[in-house]
């Protein structure tokens, strides 16, 4: 049951210590704990996907999903986020060639996207407001809002970072640790993508198959 | 002035928000405001407050969080625990057609209170403060992983715990139980302040503790000293791994749900109102997703605080390690699979309520493993009653009773006469105090020399220990009789005259737990006039067996001189088994990360923003928001973070503990 | 379970100070090929409900959410670069039990709310009543 002792010869004078200090390089972990925070926010997202789940189907004799849902639109604006997700790959291969200019070329083309996506949301939202449909009318709507738009809360908060990771790389230039910002907003926006993968089949072609 | 102007600028806040027609709140505030003052004196007196600031504020050393999140915790604890005080004396003298002296709406307030304070602002944070403390000491590292994360993390919590608190005093708390199921706490029923305070102090510590959750889950898989392993990891680090982890999994889940209240309360949504299709009962799903692992993160720690305590004054090998290591992560998975045992009586049906029942049942398997293993380390063992070892038999007593009656609430038919009733109070607060409660105090007892350099007086301690245990059997085996009789939580005044005994005795037992509080604040204050008899030099004052006794206490900054090398579980037992030698030469430059001030400012612009929304202060809600993005993003402009102790000034901490060393030798 | 199992054993080597450890990149070619693939399992399912192909909508609802799933892997892949070495395999630890949590919260909620409505809600099946 107990561990298994790796005491190594006796007589053979043990090492107890480090003598060459090496110091934990600044960063080194900040990968693995970006990536538990995003795990962290996946359950966010997660709660509200169930909520989504068990509230979805109450109308309240409001609009339902076939009244209110363009899939021509929600087909344009995925294509928009998958666009974004490429160029910001692009950008991510140019930065490991430390071409810094065509980095920020694909940075920006990216937050074009990632504004273009934001802005066929807002539109969405907008139409569904004036039609009456609002976040208040039933609980279908309630949690529907609040799904597509934490999502898109989590686009614009990206836009902010982006650009001040562009800035700071104007300034600064490609150093390590920009280079591993760049890499940690690289999981933020990828991740996005994924949750939306989850956002247009369930919210939205799910709905229309209700 | 103009209404309106005035309502743009402060919003809902107005004079009659501050409770001068309650005297007893009116009196708290002279206490707790000459109080404050008399503190503010003496800091300003005596010239700390740039001592405080650059030393302890700014601090980015996970040790000095460390003890901050212990102040912070036992100071809630007493604000806490004069809740429960005014509950036990309301609950005995309401008989017999009195009324008691707290009226309805102040005693709604009152358990509320107790109940989130208890759980969000002493309990975690003596958990957090302690983890803090010990897991980078115990895997032999300089710090957590994100310093300035931790800090920042720290002031979250204490900006959540100044919300609560601010409650008291401008406006009111919430009048719904600790966990605020809607439709009560929904806008139509709780159209006052208090279920917003409620929200916004538990939003704002939530992201403290997600971070810190964060934080030690990296640290503990980053930064362990060569040749430690996770099967080599002590088993107090082992059972922070998994509270955070738990942490990590779980505090999102809270996060979510409150976000889906304020938005009904703000916006108008329907996530829980009865109403357009709503339901409240996800609401109290939702959040016994998260509540329900949270009494894990709470307890874990607390098991491997008795792991290492056992072991250490049984003078044996932990026994069991690989299955204590298995329990504790079985129970971290089970934990997610037993939520809906906190509302069988909902009503989602016989294959539901049986498949959680059996489930949390099926959790009381490794808890009682791990019974049995710390009982095997005691067995034939030269056990060392000092009282670390005390606190750990009262809880291996008192849990086992707390254990059982869950068990018994687990069975969903008992729970259905059960529910809601005393005995749910009598089990839950049995395994909090009997479990969580007890290992904090063992863990302080047991690493105070640790982070002091002097140990706790005894004395004092076991006056505390004694009231403590005596305290909580009066206070909670009466609820039991009362639960098991039929009466409900929360109640305020009782019909039946032949109740009114058990009360007064548990009445009784809050009173000798408030000597037990007591006699602790004595034996802080004692131990502090005698540091001089109770100093510890060896760095290791109960011969113990990991890896945080092998350097000075208090550790020096930078924790060890040289990282340590680990070849067993028992890393230090096995060091000076095998006659580790102190390094006394070639010390090298300590890279070290360097405070900031950020995690303050962040944190105060957060509580600001919190406080703006509860009382509708939309501008100051925005400014403060804007606020609080320009900082932090002005803080990523800051690429230097970091500095080396000169390799000189390693050299002089280091020799100085060597003449520490060899004076006690000596003696 | 399985996930712990392996997080006991998978961690023989430790210690890893290494700065690449999280970060693996991926190259041109991987960015394309996941760009393809996420285009062509974005388009069939919208094209699926759009057009209506398959009459019955349960096997196209499958047919969505199983291909949404593949498409998820997809950019797990290709665009996060998810392997089972990077930081000593704990970034796919982390994943997996993520991915357990969610599908015990998720399916657990749908169980126990559908449950409830059944339960305590019996209007819907007022018709059938005698």
């Amino acid at each position: 049951m107990s561990v298994a002792t790796t005491i190594t010869t006796q007589d053979s004078e043990p090492i107890f210590h480090v003598v060459d200090e090496h110091d934990h390089p600044e960063g080194a972990s900040t990968m693995l704990g970006f990536w538990i925070y995003l795990m962290s926010d996946c359950l966010i997202f997660a709660m509200l996907f169930a909520t989504y789940g068990v509230l979805g189907g109450n109308y309240a004799a409001g609009p339902s999903p076939k009244d209110l849902f363009d899939l021509k639109l929600v087909a344009l604006n995925t294509t928009m986020l998958l666009l974004s997700s490429i160029t910001y790959g692009f950008a991510m291969l140019t930065m490991e060639k430390s071409k810094i200019g065509q980095t920020q070329l694909w940075l920006a083309i990216t937050g074009l996207f990632g504004l273009a996506f934001l802005g066929i949301e807002l539109t969405e939202f907008a139409h569904m407001i004036h039609e009456g449909a609002t976040p208040q009318r039933s609980a279908f709507l309630s949690s529907f809002f609040t799904l597509v738009g934490t999502h898109g809360l989590h686009v614009t908060f990206g836009l902010v970072w982006l650009v001040t990771l562009m800035v700071q790389t104007a300034r600064f230039g490609l150093t390590t640790a920009n280079r591993r910002r760049l890499m940690c907003l690289s999981m933020f926006w990828h991740f996005l993508d994924v949750v939306w993968i989850g956002v247009f089949t369930f919210v939205y072609l799910l709905g229309m198959l209700r | 002035m103009n209404p309106d102007l005035v309502k743009m600028i402060f919003g809902r806040l107005n004079l009659e928000a501050l409770p001068l027609h309650e005297p007893i709140l009116v009196g708290t505030f002279a206490v707790v405001a000459t109080g404050g003052l008399a503190l503010f004196a003496i800091v300003t007196y005596f010239r700390l407050w740039t001592y405080l600031w650059r030393e302890w504020f700014t601090t980015v050393d996970h040790k000095r969080i460390g003890i901050m999140y212990m102040i912070l915790g036992i100071v809630m604890l007493l604000r806490g625990f004069a809740d429960a005080l005014m509950m036990r004396l309301q609950q005995a003298i309401a008989f017999n057609g009195s009324d008691g002296y707290l009226p309805a709406h102040h005693y709604d307030q009152v358990f509320t209170a107790h109940g989130v304070i208890m759980i969000f602002f002493v309990a975690m944070p003596l958990v957090t403060g302690l983890m803090n403390y010990v897991v980078p000491l115990q895997i032999g590292a300089r710090d957590v992983s994100f310093p300035f994360l931790n800090n920042f993390s720290f002031w979250m919590t204490v900006g959540g715990a100044v919300l609560v608190m601010m409650s008291l005093f401008v406006g009111e708390f919430a009048r719904t139980g600790w966990l605020a199921y809607p439709p009560l706490s929904n806008i139509g029923y709780s159209p006052d302040v208090g279920v917003d305070y409620y929200i916004w102090g538990l939003q704002v510590a939530g992201v403290g503790t997600t971070l810190s959750g964060i934080n030690l889950v990296c640290t503990i898989v980053k930064l362990r000293a060569p040749g430690m392993t996770m099967m080599k990891m002590p088993v107090f680090t082992w059972t922070s791994l998994c509270t955070n982890v738990l942490i990590v999994a779980s505090f999102p889940v809270l996060t979510a749900v409150l976000a889906l209240l304020s938005l009904d309360r703000y916006v108008g949504t329907n996530f829980f109102t009865n109403d357009f299709g709503g339901n409240p009962m996800m609401y109290v799903n939702l959040i016994w997703i998260w509540g329900h692992p949270e009494v894990y993160i709470l307890v874990l720690p607390a098991f491997g605080i008795f792991s290492e305590v056992t072991a250490t004054f049984s003078g044996k090998r932990l026994f069991g390690y690989t299955s204590m290591v298995y329990a504790t992560v079985v129970i971290t998975i089970l934990s997610y699979l037993v939520w809906l045992h906190h509302f069988f009586t909902m009503g989602s049906g016989a294959s539901v309520n049986s498949f959680f029942g059996i489930t949390t049942m099926i959790i009381s398997i490794p808890t009682g493993a791990k019974m049995f293993n710390w009982l095997f380390t005691m067995y034939r063992g030269r056990i060392r009653f000092e009282l670390p070892m005390m606190w750990t038999v009262a809880f291996m007593l008192t849990f086992v009773i707390g254990g059982m009656t869950g068990v018994l609430l687990a069975v969903p038919p008992a729970d259905f006469v059960l529910h809601n009733s005393l005995f749910l109070i009598a089990h839950f607060h049995n395994v909090i105090i009997g479990g969580v409660l007890f290992g904090l105090f063992a863990g302080i007892n047991y690493w105070f020399p640790k982070a002091f350099g002097f140990r706790l007086d005894p004395f004092w301690g076991k006056l505390s220990f004694w009231f403590w245990v005596s305290g909580f059997y009066f206070a909670f085996m009466p609820l039991y009789v009362l639960g098991l009789m039929g009466v409900t939580r929360r109640l305020r005044v009782f019909d039946d005259p032949s109740l009114q005994i058990w009360f007064v005795i548990a009445a009784f037992g809050a009173f000798l737990i408030l000597l037990g509080i007591g006699a602790m604040l004595m034996q802080f204050a004692v131990s502090i006039l005698r540091r001089e008899q109770l100093k510890d030099t060896t760095g290791d004052p109960w011969n113990a067996r990991t890896l945080e006794w092998a350097t000075s206490s208090p550790p020096p900054d930078y924790n060890f001189a040289f990282t340590p090398v680990v070849y067993d579980n028992d890393a230090w037992w096995d060091m000076k088994r095998r006659g580790y030698k102190r390094p006394l030469g070639g010390f090298k430059p300590i890279h070290m990360p360097s405070n900031t001030g950020t995690g303050i400012i962040l944190a105060g612009f957060a509580t600001v923003m919190g406080f703006a929304l509860i009382w509708y202060i939309w501008w100051l809600a925005a400014v403060s928001f804007v606020a609080l993005l320009a900082v932090a993003i002005g803080h990523t402009f800051n690429y230097h973070r970091d500095f080396h102790i000169p390799a000189d000034e390693v050299v002089r901490t280091e020799d100085a503990r060597t003449r520490v060393l060899a004076a006690g030798a000596q003696t | 379970m399985t996930s712990d199992s392996h997080a006991l054993h998978s961690d023989t080597h430790d210690h890893g100070h290494d700065d690449h450890g999280g970060a693996a990149h991926g190259s041109l070619k991987s960015y394309l090929i996941g760009f393809g693939l996420s285009v062509i399992l974005t388009a069939i399912p919208f094209w699926l409900v759009m057009t209506g192909a398959i009459a019955d909508k349960a096997v196209t609802a499958l047919i969505v959410l199983v291909l949404a799933a593949v498409q998820i892997v997809v950019h797990m892949i290709y665009f996060l670069h998810m392997n089972t070495r990077s930081e000593n395999g704990w970034t796919m630890m982390a994943m997996i039990f993520t991915v357990i949590m969610v599908v015990i919260a998720l399916t657990g909620s749908l169980w126990v709310m559908h449950h409830l409505n059944i339960n305590m809600m019996p209007m819907h099946d007022m018709s059938q009543m005698p």
